[in-house]
């Protein structure tokens, strides 16, 4: 575990080289360029910067319209608005087509804090994976994010990238590259799987040093894309445990959870306990006390962890 | 830009085929928004037969302009102008809303050559618009985008949001066309929430407005040209049409906006319009 970095800084980093390295790229932001760091690319190269106001369904329409003339359309603002104002419009303008459009947001989850349920995307996840033609990604940390945001420059078709406001530690190297639709197993063990995304990996490798001291291996995988899910790691790991936890900021019900729910129940039987917010909204808070309170900490995982072990058959 | 040298009298007949294939397409699928597939025929063969600069063989030729139809519901007279400019066989019209058909119910791109952007959901295309029209002044190419709104559909907000982008963008590459039936689903749109003062609207958004009767191919042709010819504004062009035209029993006809004829009303349709074509 190193240092803390927000991913809405490498999102930037890696926009601002894109501009450079791919002259097709374009980036749309709606009001929102300085948190989303969209504005990185905005100041190199402000002829391929589209800024639509507070317009969210427009925003993707004219991303859209850009993708059907060539252009790899950028897509920016926090996770609510990104996909919660606009999904109708995901749906016929870029997933149906299926046009090279990436929705990109951040300020996902209820670490958001003190802005309240209004603005923690806690649902994002879900509705876009219900889209065809979709794919899902929530990158790990900095790295990961910055490793992805090329990734999916370099894919043809639509994704959406979901990512948090706040710094949190790293888990994965610089530079290490990004396979859309690829898990990493980040430490081996043979009594649990624990599955993560997005900043929960860090605390899914929490939990297992906890779970150590109690005797306990467990397993960590990165599942940083949601949809395709890995299965073949997936299934191989919990063949391998007899159990398994997920572990995101978002909904127990339509991502991470449900996505592993729908994988293992169709290939292995294994007890699956499910962190994440229970069918609830967030508010207002420090994020620390706020991933406290709506269970969401690395003992909250050890905890599931447990409750997954004893229910192995 | 390269306009045909093509006369009124032909784009007339033109018209009125489009026409008797938005009748039999619709009656054929038992389905199908006649309606105002009719109001904009005169429409679209002026722009399918005149004003747009493409080529049948190469759909994909980046210098075409392009078409967004953005009240996706009229794609019976859009398949028709497609077919009868040799996007695809005239035959393959009767196909429409049939099962394994590239002619869906509502445009779908990438199933039917010359069909730029999906489109059926109301209240999208004039956005999809802009995102074509910036990426043309991107790349300083010289193409038009044009794009064709119902009038209804105008009371979704997003219309707004795109006509506000595209007036601070100066897309004076874009040109709206609004077919100005007056009828919605439920009837009257000045009834369901008024629309009017519509050119009042436009230009309070920055646009340029110029106003026609929809089914005067001289005028269309005059609008198009000057529309063409802007240089700092996007153009909208209010079409002042009559739903159903041409075909008497279901002109000013919100009954027929998505409803195809009987049999008795196919033959009484197809009788009319094919007594124009004699």
């Amino acid at each position: 575990m190193s240092e803390k970095l927000a991913q809405r800084n490498y999102y930037g980093k890696a926009l601002a080289e894109l501009a450079e390295e791919n002259p097709d790229v374009v980036v749309l932001d709606a009001d929102l360029a300085g948190s989303t760091k969209t504005s990185d690319f905005q100041k190199v190269c402000p002829e391929r910067f589209v800024e639509v106001g507070i317009a969210e369904q427009n925003m993707i329409g004219i991303a859209a319209g850009l993708a059907a003339s060539g252009k790899v359309a950028f897509a920016s603002t926090f996770g609510v608005f990104a996909t919660g104002r606009c999904w109708e419009q995901i749906r016929l303008a870029v997933a149906y087509p299926r046009l090279n459009v990436k929705i990109v947001a951040t300020h996902c989850g209820i670490s958001v804090g003190e802005d309240g349920a209004s603005h923690q995307a806690l649902e994002d996840m879900a509705v876009m994976r219900a889209l065809p033609n979709m794919t899902v990604i929530s990158p790990a940390d900095a790295y990961e994010a910055y490793a992805a945001t090329k990734a999916i420059a370099a894919y043809d078709g639509p994704v959406y990238m979901r990512m948090g406001r706040a710094e949190f530690p790293t888990t994965t190297e610089e530079g290490a590259p990004f396979t859309i639709g690829k898990a990493t197993v980040m430490r081996e063990g043979k009594d649990v799987t624990l599955v993560g995304c997005g900043q929960m990996v860090s605390f899914c490798l929490d939990a297992a040093e906890q779970l150590a001291a109690e005797g306990v291996e467990a397993e960590v995988i990165n599942m940083s894309t949601i949809k395709p899910l890995d299965r073949e790691t997936l299934v191989a790991s919990v063949s391998k445990t007899g159990c398994c936890v997920t572990a995101e900021e978002h909904s127990i019900i339509g991502g991470l959870g449900s996505a592993v729910a729908e994988a293992l129940c169709e290939s292995v039987v294994a007890p699956l306990e499910r962190v994440g917010t229970r069918d609830t909204f967030g508010e207002s808070g420090k994020p620390a006390e706020l991933m406290e309170k709506y269970g969401l900490t690395a003992a909250d995982i050890a905890e599931a962890a447990r409750k997954s072990i004893s229910r192995r058959i | 830009m390269t306009m045909k040298d093509i006369s009124v009298a032909e784009l007339e007949e033109i018209a009125n085929r489009l026409r008797i294939h938005v009748v039999e397409m619709t009656t054929a699928a038992g389905s199908g928004h006649p309606g105002g597939s009719l109001s904009s025929a005169d429409l679209m063969a002026v722009l399918y037969f005149r004003n747009l600069n493409h080529d049948p063989s190469n759909p994909q030729w980046e210098d075409r302009d392009r078409f967004v139809l953005s009240k996706g519901h009229v794609a019976p007279v859009l398949y028709a102008a497609l077919a009868e400019s040799g996007y695809f066989p005239v035959e393959d019209l009767i196909t429409l809303r049939k099962m394994g058909s590239k002619l869906q119910g509502h445009p779908v791109r990438g199933k039917v050559p010359g069909v730029e952007m999906s489109t059926g959901s109301l209240g999208q295309g004039l956005s999809m618009s802009c995102g074509i029209a910036l990426a043309g002044r991107m790349d300083g190419k010289d193409y038009k985008t044009y794009c064709l709104l119902g009038d209804g559909e105008l009371q979704s907000g997003q219309n707004w949001e795109a006509a506000m982008f595209a007036s601070h963008n100066g897309l004076s590459n874009l040109i709206a066309i609004v077919d100005r039936n007056r009828l919605q689903i439920t009837g009257n749109t000045e009834d369901a929430v008024s629309l009017e003062p519509l050119p009042e609207k436009w230009k309070a958004f920055g646009w340029n407005v110029l106003i026609v009767n929809g089914h005067s191919i001289r005028q269309i042709c005059e609008a198009l040209d000057k529309a063409a010819e802007s240089k700092r504004r996007p153009t909208v062009i209010i079409m002042n049409t009559i739903k159903g035209k041409g075909v008497s029993f279901m002109e000013n006809n919100a009954g027929f906006h998505g409803k195809a004829c009987n049999q008795k009303e196919y033959e009484q349709a197809m009788s009319e319009l094919k007594g124009v074509s004699e």
